[in-house]
């Protein structure tokens, strides 16, 4: 391979793969918290069904 | 307001990890193996790097970004989704919705295709002309595109099996169904392309392969093309803006960190690529050097050649190849199937919603029905044709209108991008600053505009691939034309169970946001 060919697929590799190594490390330093305080089913809380909930 | 049970509790990943292994299970598909290596190679070589890793940071993490918000916020498949956002956009659900179909029917038959390939390859059916093979003994292409009703039992029968899996594992629902066969299908999918790339690179010629791949052509960055291949090859690798990740990002857990999350998938994802360039460089140049040629004389870099013609010759050719087959045509088999099942969720959840159905009832009813239009179109001698046609319009007019009309419809129309934004900061624990309104409301729109203009206007103006104009406005414009009709249909079929009594959670803040999606 030639030195420039070299040099572009190990930056490659560091911008992606480095960027997933660090993505993973980020997610692994911040556990979920436990849903304690979230409702516990998908329709939460009974609305009068008038309108789209994104407006209100 | 009192808290009231729902009559049925929704489906949920049984943690992030369980989301993230099948969110990238469905990004990593057959265009990260037989795409994306060609594509970059035509573009630039490796200076293509440098439009491809930007396009990734401010379109493909953005658009995934608005799709998670979206979906996890409003908690449903895309027709709710947007039906909850708004009732007069419900049909952009559906619109969706609709794209996953067409794409359904003719992805299924390519896995079909491959996982025929995988016992092909064991003795190498192809003989010495894996072309001809591929369109004449495998397929019986016809000679000109039209409307075929004569079927090749070689396709039919692989195609119907597969359908009968994915139908399985749909009925199984989220966690039993899809979860765990991501589970088991992607760390195999791992395994076993790396296990090609690792038996590729020591193949005679392989780095005269990776050279062609990586060597830069600068000169490319100044070609707007360059830029738009970039853009396109995030954006259709990515499985975003037509469903699939509002619909998996609704089964997550309410405190779930959706940026972080949405970042692993991301370079997950190009990270696939970059080691999919590699395997299929590095065995592109043994084809070259095997035929005392330049890797740039080779043709057939991409797409179904790439995989079925092209690959076949190399393994013909390779000590051991029967082997290196089975892994190529495996790999490509099982993340084609888990993209798959991604997208036949898409269609599950929505239909499960609508008419208060539960997965096995989606599965048997509307997957029957896909499964039975798949098979009567693509396993017969036209087949080729027809999926051709599908896939062009699906994704340069379907996906991208879907993408321009929902950040149009957000940021512009309903001004919601504060709100969203909010939601990603209050869940995750990498907080997205203001400048994610401005890229996903100005900047895609923009850019995702303009490769829709220009890509229906050269469809228009040029045709494709010399079709006859019947056969465009029947395959091509009419599959576009059956997602529009599709969704005002079914956005006018009534609700077994209203979708509208839904309070987003967590709440927003009593005295509003402001502007960048900061607390008043």
């Amino acid at each position: 391979m030639t030195p420039t060919a070299i040099v572009v697929l190990v930056l490659a590799l560091t911008v992606v793969w480095g960027g997933l190594a660090l993505a993973i490390l980020n997610l692994r330093r911040a556990p979920v918290d436990p849903d304690d305080d979230e409702p516990e089913t998908d329709q939460p809380l009974a609305g009068d069904g008038s309108g789209p909930a994104g407006r209100r | 307001m009192a808290r009231v049970k729902a009559s049925t509790e929704r489906e949920q990943w049984s943690g992030q990890t369980g989301f993230i292994i099948a969110a990238i299970g469905s990004a990593v598909g057959l265009g990260n193996i037989w795409r994306f290596p060609g594509v970059a190679y035509e573009n630039g070589g490796g200076a293509f790097l440098v439009p491809y890793v930007i396009a990734l940071l401010v379109i493909g993490i953005p658009v995934l970004l608005l799709d998670y918000s979206l979906g996890h916020r409003f908690r449903g498949s895309a027709p709710t989704v947007f039906r909850r956002v708004t009732r007069r956009a419900e049909s952009l659900g559906w619109f969706q919705v609709g794209i996953s179909i067409v794409i359904i029917l003719y992805y299924t038959v390519i896995i079909a295709w491959s996982l025929s390939f995988v016992w092909f390859s064991v003795r190498q059916t192809w003989g010495d002309d894996a072309a001809t093979f591929f369109t004449g003994d495998f397929l019986r292409v016809a000679d000109e595109p039209g409307i075929g009703l004569d079927v090749v039992p070689g396709v039919l029968w692989p195609l119907i099996g597969v359908w009968v899996v994915v139908l399985v594992v749909l009925a199984l629902g989220v966690q039993k169904g899809l979860e765990r066969s991501n589970i088991i299908f992607l760390p195999m999918l791992v395994v076993l392309f790396a296990a090609l790339v690792v038996r590729a690179l020591f193949l005679d010629g392989a780095a005269e392969g990776l050279d062609a791949l990586f060597t830069p052509d600068w000169s490319a960055l100044l070609h707007p093309g360059v830029w738009v291949a970039a853009v396109a090859q995030i954006f259709f690798s990515l499985s975003i803006a037509f469903g699939i990740m509002i619909t998996y990002s609704s089964y997550l857990k309410r405190r779930s960190n959706l940026t972080s999350s949405g970042l692993v998938v991301a370079f997950s994802n190009s990270s696939f690529e970059i080691l999919a360039g590699i395997g299929v460089f590095a065995t592109l140049g043994f084809m070259a050097h095997q035929q005392g040629i330049e890797v740039s004389e080779l043709e057939g870099l991409t797409g179904p050649t790439l995989s079925f013609s092209t690959f076949p010759q190399i393994i013909s050719a390779m000590p051991g190849g029967g082997f290196f087959g089975v892994l190529f045509f495996l790999s490509l088999t099982v993340a084609g199937l888990t993209s798959l099942l991604s997208l036949l969720q898409v269609v599950s959840a929505a239909f499960q919603e609508k008419f208060g159905w539960d997965a096995k009832q989606a599965a048997l009813r509307v997957g029957a029905v896909a499964a039975v239009v798949s098979t009567v179109l693509f396993s017969t001698t036209t087949a080729l044709y027809v999926l051709d046609a599908f896939d062009k319009w699906a994704n340069e007019v379907g996906v991208i209108t879907s993408a321009v009309v929902m950040t149009i419809l957000v940021a512009w129309r309903l001004r919601m991008l504060p709100q969203l934004r909010w939601h990603l900061n209050q869940v995750s624990s990498t907080r997205v600053g203001p400048w994610w309104q401005y890229v996903v409301g100005v900047l895609v729109p923009l850019v995702l505009g303009y490769m829709l203009v220009s890509g229906v206007w050269t469809l228009i103006a040029e045709g494709y691939e010399g079709y006859p104009l019947w056969f465009r406005l029947v395959f091509g414009w009419g599959a576009v034309a059956f997602m529009v009709v599709f969704a005002v249909i079914m956005t006018r079929i009534r609700w077994v169970k209203n979708p509208d009594d839904f309070v987003p959670w967590p709440p927003l803040p009593t005295g509003g946001l402001t502007k960048s999606g900061d607390r008043s």
